[in-house]
């Protein structure tokens, strides 16, 4: 497409086989709602001109307001355009379910998503690291993301690799999702979440695979670990302003984020 | 006082302490000068107390333009703070302002715009329409403007005593939760719904039973309007669907004030439940908005055709197929939330099939207007950009319920950008169309027609404007309720969508002048003969403005567009329905009710917001206490003589 160029780093720009896909979903729903629309406005302005009061060529017909082959044409293009566009709906819908894994044969990489107030953590439970607000990932491997939130509702994004998803306290989410080759893809959260929100950007980061094995095993070495009250202080709410970088990750730390948000509390006078 | 305190006034914060300032001294100009002109006996008796639905549709109308300006200033201070915060800037507002002012834009324009402005065109147009005398319960209807009235004063309220909601016009939990908005902002919000809302379901009610019960004789449902038509589906959305708006909010209040769970993650609750109900309610809501704009349109086009409307059944049909499916499509407004691939899809079938009816009704107006003798004045173009800028708002609808599609622009600028398409394009448009359209009715004289035409180019070129720019946007990966960003390469595309605002903001202001310069001019502008458009429908064929009863004696109908008939057939004269004719009639009286019950509705509204606990009592009291005396009241009518004119 011509006009990716133009907007880099949007949905017209993929990255990956899941935005590739919608954008061809995208484009073609387009070209269709196109064909019907554009001859809509033409008509209009067509029909409105042409049978303006003043025009003296215009063969009027003031009682015509019923014609049974008009009817039947009306109702049957857009009910046509609609099975089309459904058929691509339901298609679309089970190609492109974000719980569905990505073939491949490369292994793919596990990531727990949490948002929080106002900052997104990766972990990375096979790897025993985790950072923030910086997605890094081997290009060409694909990605399954299990997401939650440790605060409100937010919506993982990255307009580049397709298909965003929510994050919500108590519940996980799946999204799988590729990076087709290196390059830096920004990511955001694109459900409103208070003050912070603005600044819940990330930068989803696609590495060679020996460049990603390099940078696992710098955070390995150098970063410092992910406990439990490290993880209390990222938690509380703030705008993170630097990218960083944990190993190792307190393990089960996911898990116990999703249960804590449904944890009930003490409820005074009814013993317990 | 509860948690009411000198600390709730934003001392801190020019712009709403300005803008309140300004508010309280144009209405205490407006008090001195109705005092002066000594106009408050015939305010408090025409007006603020009156039960003829003409005048309270008339009021609605008046509320919707006083509150498009209060939601257009919000959006004008959110398309000049985006225009500026690109890169490391951060414009004018800061997030706690930012946050409350979108809150605000889409709750007012929805609510306190788009339901007044139809809520008005539908009370003051229906009657009128199928040859009634008034609406089924007239002293309700009065109470359902002012309860409205109440939660609109609410509102504005939250200006200058707290703050309004930070979370978005719908208030997603857990977001909206007392642990994330512990203050009173998303109380305001839910108590101005909760009392506005109880004012809408009662009039919906009332709309429905005017319609099914008091249709003139001989008007079969073959032969009522289609502006009736829609009417009635937007009614029934309205008694339908609102209800679940009650249950919604109501459950949140319980949440955030007796301690309840319905929507928090603890003790089972599940803020997935209030998506699925609010979306219940908000999918029929965007339908109860566009369905009477879509009759104003019909009766539009037919009229400045001279042609009767196209397939009128085929329109009908198509209003009440688009009533029934908009309860089957909530769930396209969270495909994002992971529902499986199967659910996802048939929602997404559901929304396109949505589209059918529609397409069929833009393609019966353009067979209306075929062989038509087109007359351009402002209510036609009105319709014809309708059709222009609504068909491309509803192409990229139909983009966006395909789930997969969905997935890259859900809460993009895209959709922001869609949904201002079919709400600006649709129903403002509508409502801008019927307001010129039935002007001369109520008032009898037209609006100013050159002026009526600059508003229309304005809103129309101001409109693409400021949405084209978010479509591009929202394709770049811009999200919606941003206070900055950080691509400086967007920065030149919010600058056009602000310029796009400037226009429209003319349009607004040209509004107000077309006002004032139609009533200084309105000898030159009067229409004597009730029927300045020619028009077809049963409001055309009595006086304008038409008496406080209507019509002298109601009319028979024999055919669907029945004025128009007997304009053709004999001269204009629709023979009057048996057993009409007689010299008295029975009037409702009017009835301060519904002024009293808001009143205390609001009270107990400020009272419940602020944890003000006996205020809301007496409140809650003064309400039931209004009721009662009502119940007590012996004489509710009283006869006029119609021949002369007055009281018998």
């Amino acid at each position: 497409m011509q006009t990716a160029a133009a907007w880099p780093q949007g949905v017209l720009d993929p990255q990956g086989p899941v935005a590739a896909a919608e954008r061809t979903i995208l484009g073609n729903a387009t070209v269709i709602m196109l064909a019907v629309v554009v001859p809509v406005i033409v008509m209009t302005l067509a029909f409105a001109w042409w049978f303006r009061a003043g025009n003296r060529w215009a063969r009027r017909d003031p009682e015509w307001a019923y014609s049974g082959a008009v009817e039947v044409t009306v109702w049957a293009i857009p009910a046509l355009i609609v099975l089309f566009l459904g058929g691509v709906a339901w298609i679309g819908s089970h190609e492109l379910d974000p719980r569905k894994p990505i073939a491949s044969s490369v292994a793919p990489v596990r990531v727990q998503v949490v948002s929080l107030d106002w900052k997104w953590l990766f972990i990375y439970p096979d790897l025993g690291v985790a950072s923030v607000n910086r997605l890094v990932v081997p290009a060409g491997a694909p990605l399954q993301l299990q997401l939650t939130s440790a605060s409100v509702m937010n919506s993982f994004f990255v307009p580049q690799l397709g298909s965003q998803i929510y994050t919500m306290a108590g519940m996980t989410t799946t999204l799988h999702l590729l990076a087709d080759r290196p390059g830096n893809f920004p990511g955001l959260s694109a459900q409103f979440s208070g003050d912070g929100f603005s600044d819940m950007r990330f930068d989803a980061i696609a590495l060679p695979p020996a460049q990603f094995a390099q940078w696992l095993d710098g955070a390995r070495t150098s970063a410092q670990p992910l406990d439990a009250a490290q993880y209390q202080a990222l938690a509380r709410p703030a705008v993170a302003e630097v990218p960083l970088t944990f190993a190792p990750v307190a393990p089960g730390l996911f898990q116990h984020i999703v249960a804590a948000s449904t944890r009930t509390p003490a409820m005074p006078g009814m013993g317990g | 006082m509860g948690k009411l305190g000198w600390d709730a006034i934003p001392l801190h914060d020019p712009i709403p302490l300005v803008a309140a300032a300004v508010v309280m001294l144009a209405l205490a100009g407006l008090g001195v000068l109705v005092t002066a002109k000594g106009w408050w006996p015939v305010l408090w008796r025409d007006w603020i107390t009156t039960v003829d639905h003409k005048r309270i549709g008339v009021m609605y109308v008046l509320l919707a333009l006083v509150m498009l300006v209060r939601g257009f200033a919000d959006a004008l201070m959110m398309r000049s703070q985006l225009a500026l915060a690109a890169g490391h800037a951060r414009g004018y507002l800061p997030p706690a302002h930012y946050d409350q002012i979108f809150s605000a834009h889409g709750t007012i324009m929805i609510f306190f715009v788009g339901m007044a402005f139809m809520v008005g065109l539908m009370n003051f147009a229906v009657p009128l329409q199928i040859g009634a005398r008034d609406v089924a319960f007239p002293v309700l209807n009065s109470v359902s403007f002012w309860l409205t009235a109440a939660g609109v004063l609410l509102t504005n309220v939250s200006l200058v005593v707290g703050e309004f909601a930070r979370t978005g016009w719908l208030a997603y939990p857990p977001l909206s939760e007392l642990a994330y908005s512990p203050g009173v902002g998303v109380d305001y919000w839910l108590w101005s719904l909760q009392i506005s809302g109880v004012g809408t379901l009662l009039s919906g009610i009332n709309l429905t039973t005017t319609i099914l019960k008091m249709r003139a004789p001989g008007m079969g449902y073959s032969r009522m309007p289609i502006f009736t038509w829609t009417a009635l589906a937007a009614n029934m959305l309205i008694i339908a669907a609102f209800p679940i708006l009650t249950a919604t909010l109501g459950m949140l209040l319980l949440d955030r004030y007796l301690d309840f769970h319905f929507f928090t993650n603890e003790l089972g609750g599940n803020a997935m439940m209030y998506v699925n109900l609010i979306w219940a309610w908000g999918h029929p809501e965007v339908y109860i908005l566009i369905l009477p704009a879509f009759g104003i349109f019909s009766e539009v086009i037919a009229t400045f055709s001279g042609k009767p409307l196209f397939g009128y059944r085929s329109m009908a049909a198509a209003t009440l197929a688009i009533c029934v499916v908009s309860f089957m499509v909530w769930l396209h407004h969270f495909f994002t939330m992971g529902a499986g691939a199967d659910v996802n899809a048939f929602f997404g079938i559901a929304t396109s099939i949505i589209a059918i009816p529609t397409g069929v009704k833009i393609f019966n107006w353009l067979f209306t207007m075929y062989g038509g003798t087109l007359r351009f004045e402002t209510p036609m173009l009105w319709a014809i950009g309708f059709i222009v800028t609504f068909v491309i708002g509803g192409a990229t609808g139909v983009m966006l319920a395909i789930p997969p599609a969905d997935f890259q622009l859900h809460n993009s600028l895209f959709l922001v950008a869609h949904f201002h398409n079919v709400i600006i394009g649709g129903v403002v448009f509508g409502a801008f169309a019927g307001y010129t359209y039935w002007f001369p009715k109520a008032f009898g004289f037209r609006l100013h027609d050159g002026l009526g035409k600059a508003v229309f180019w304005c809103w129309f070129i101001g409109f693409w404007l400021a949405f084209l720019p978010l479509y591009v946007l929202g394709l770049a990966g811009a999200t919606r309720r941003m206070q900055h960003y950080p691509d400086v390469s967007w920065q030149p595309w919010m600058v056009v969508a602000f310029v796009g605002a400037l226009v429209i903001l003319a349009g607004i202001v040209l509004t107000v002048v077309q006002l004032v310069v139609s009533v200084r001019t309105r000898d030159r502008l009067r229409d004597a003969s009730g029927d300045p458009w020619d028009g077809r429908t049963l409001e055309w064929s009595t006086t304008s403005p038409p008496p406080a009863w209507n019509f002298a004696a109601l009319p028979q109908v024999a055919s669907l567009d029945a004025f128009w008939e007997a304009k053709r057939c004999r001269g204009g004269a629709l023979p009057a329905a048996p057993g009409e004719g007689g010299r008295t009639l029975h009037l409702p009286r009017p009835s301060a009710l519904g002024v009293v019950v808001a009143f205390f509705a609001f009270v107990g509204g400020f009272a419940l917001v602020w944890h003000v606990w006996w205020l809301a009592l007496a409140g809650l009291s003064g309400c039931v206490a209004a009721g009662l005396a009502r119940a007590w009241q012996v004489e509710h009518e009283f006869e006029v003589d119609v021949v002369a004119g007055g009281r018998a």
